[in-house]
């Protein structure tokens, strides 16, 4: 009883009629505990104590239980934007996730020509251009290399569209859930770039997918000597075909696009290709009529996942208010949380580890008292750089731009303790 | 006792040259040489100066032709849009409140046009345009954004030159470092 907000665990009934598949009812006190067979409560002995359980490998490579069937990607509350299934996108389920991992099976997706199924062995890495030695690469060449291993978020430029009146209906996995955070392993791509001799005059670097829309971005010759992978894993296995399998580019900290998945080829130039999806698109009209490319980093920005859109909160007295921030400039130093509008504010808790370009994990004690509460979060980077309010980002620029929409999120709590997006 | 002294320090040596660690920036002697051949196959990116551009070359009547068979039923038949993106219109939009995203109103090169047509257009087909039709449908493209006259030609020298409206507005955020490439 103490615990009823908690009840994550649906009921039967609920995964029979997919109510569960809503995140509002993870803390939606479940109206079916009263209906809910006695027998497994104590003081009776549960059924699932009084016969042995399911065999090892059952199946070989595990799933999570069917009680949390709900937790699953979703296109956006109210219908996708997109006209094809294929250049479309997944939002991963923010609400339901717990620390700073997403599993791979989550992890949002934006593709432009589909997912295309590649046998790794007929897979091949060109690195050419103004490079002494253009070479191609076998994935068994790339795997030679020696590897690493480090956790970052990738977040889509265009996560968030708050830019407008906010749409009461939206969930967090909505509004923030082209954001992931993985483990990620690979070669660091300078190792390579080395190997092949890049030339002093090269300063951008195209990369291009295997997939049918050949996806290509220039990216800055800084950035690929910096910090950038060849990825072939993710949280430990090797990519999921939705994330560029057998190998993807993976640039911390930049819009996720130029994290080109499928990579098949390099090229070194001197100047950008001014591909499609560097000028047509991942491009800011600004309110001057200017219009801003090359936007790579993701700003400061942060987000409460619990309570959040479509959740309720049972009833009044203690709650934690949990939730991510991330900056593609570093790491978050520190994330403060406000229960009054932006009234006053609280720093909360940053749990361990806190990485750089990685999705940190904040945590506040809250008693709702009952009424009505307005939950705001605002994170801080090492540069410095505070997450803007919504009027703060409107003063530079507004929908015209669509892209790197990164103000505070307000969750609104009305008096019965039902959340929903205030913007 | 010389000998086996010997052979013990050659035994040393040779393990030690066995388990030598790699260097970071050293060759790893992984990969092979990429061949011209292998090269040229993927080589189709096109640059903003018409580098990349093929021989070849398409006029804005072929191009219509083209565009009605396998462009026109995802962008309308005059490049109106719907259900996929509009290709033409919106000109003198892009500094209202309203701005309407196009080819003509929008894209600062024309070049692109081709980059992106041959390497993912059309959808359900991508590479699969021969380079005179990339060419020709570049050309109506353009034709129905008032940018190049009903009976243009384009090849790999006129269009880098055809003048795209917005190209001014474009402003690149990212500032190279100034100096050689790390």
């Amino acid at each position: 009883m103490v615990r009823r907000y908690t009840n994550k665990s649906a009921s039967r009934r609920e995964i029979l009629t997919g109510a569960a598949s809503l995140a509002g009812a993870a803390l939606a006190a479940s109206t079916a505990e009263a209906e809910t067979p006695t027998s497994n409560l104590p003081p009776g002995v549960p059924e699932w104590q009084q016969q042995p359980g399911a065999e090892v490998m059952s199946p070989p490579y595990g799933q999570p239980s069917p009680f949390e069937a709900g937790v699953i990607r979703r296109e956006r509350t109210g219908g996708s934007p997109y006209p094809t299934r294929q250049a479309a996108v997944s939002l991963t389920p923010l609400q339901d996730l717990h620390g700073i991992i997403t599993p791979n099976g989550l992890h949002y997706e934006r593709h432009h020509g589909g997912v295309p199924a590649i046998d790794p062995a007929q897979h091949r890495l060109i690195i050419h251009g103004l490079v002494d030695r253009p070479m191609i690469f076998t994935m068994a060449d790339i795997l030679r290399f020696p590897a690493t291993s480090r956790l970052h978020f990738l977040e889509c430029s265009g996560n968030t569209q708050n830019w407008g009146k906010p749409d009461a209906a939206l969930t967090v996995q909505d509004t923030h859930g082209l954001l992931s955070c993985c483990e990620w392993t690979g070669v660091p791509l300078k190792t390579v770039l080395d190997a092949v001799g890049v030339r002093d005059e090269a300063r951008w670097m195209l990369a291009e997918g295997a997939d049918s829309a050949a996806m290509t971005r220039s990216i800055p010759i800084e950035k690929a000597f910096d910090d950038a992978l060849l990825a072939y894993a993710q949280n430990g296995e090797r990519l999921r075909p939705e994330q560029g399998y057998p190998l993807r580019l993976l640039l911390p900290g930049y819009e996720g696009n130029t994290s080109v998945k499928w990579l098949r080829r390099l090229k070194l130039g001197e100047a950008p290709w001014q591909t499609r999806e560097e000028t047509s698109k991942y491009s800011w009209i600004m309110p001057d009529g200017s219009v801003r490319q090359f936007n790579f980093v993701m700003e400061a920005k942060s987000v409460i996942t619990s309570p959040s859109g479509g959740q309720k909160l049972a009833e009044p007295g203690f709650h934690e208010i949990s939730g991510v921030a991330w900056s593609g400039h570093g790491k978050v130093t520190r994330v403060e949380v406000s229960t009054d509008g932006g009234g006053a504010w609280s720093d909360a808790a940053l749990q361990e580890p806190v990485l750089p370009k990685c999705l940190t994990r904040f945590r506040l004690p809250w008693r709702w008292p009952g009424g009505p509460a307005l939950l705001s979060s605002r994170a801080t980077d090492e540069t410095g750089a505070v997450q803007p309010s919504r009027e703060a980002l409107l003063k530079q620029r507004d929908a015209r731009s669509y892209y790197h929409y990164n103000a505070i999120q307000n969750w609104q709590v009305a008096a019965d303790g039902a959340v929903t997006n205030a913007g | 006792m010389r000998a086996k002294a010997f052979i013990a320090a050659a035994l040393a040596a040779s393990l030690l040259s066995i388990s030598a660690p790699a260097r970071a920036g050293e060759d790893y002697g992984i990969g092979r040489p990429a061949t011209s051949e292998e090269i040229a196959g993927w080589n189709i990116d096109v640059a903003p100066d018409g580098a990349g551009l093929p021989p070849g070359q398409g006029s804005v009547a072929q191009g219509a032709q083209i565009f009605a068979d396998k462009c026109a039923a995802c962008h309308g038949d005059h490049g109106q849009g719907k259900p996929m993106d509009a290709l033409a219109g919106g000109a003198g939009t892009i500094a209202t409140p309203k701005p309407v995203k196009t080819v003509g109103s929008y894209w600062p090169y024309a070049t692109t046009l081709y980059d992106f047509i041959h390497r993912a257009m059309p959808f359900n087909a991508p590479q699969s345009l021969s380079p005179d039709e990339v060419y020709a449908v570049s050309a109506y493209v353009l034709f129905l954004n008032h940018l190049v006259p009903a009976d243009a030609i384009l090849d790999a020298k006129t269009l880098p030159k055809v003048a795209m409206p917005n190209r001014d507005a474009f402003v690149s955020a990212f500032t190279p470092a100034p100096g050689k490439a790390p």
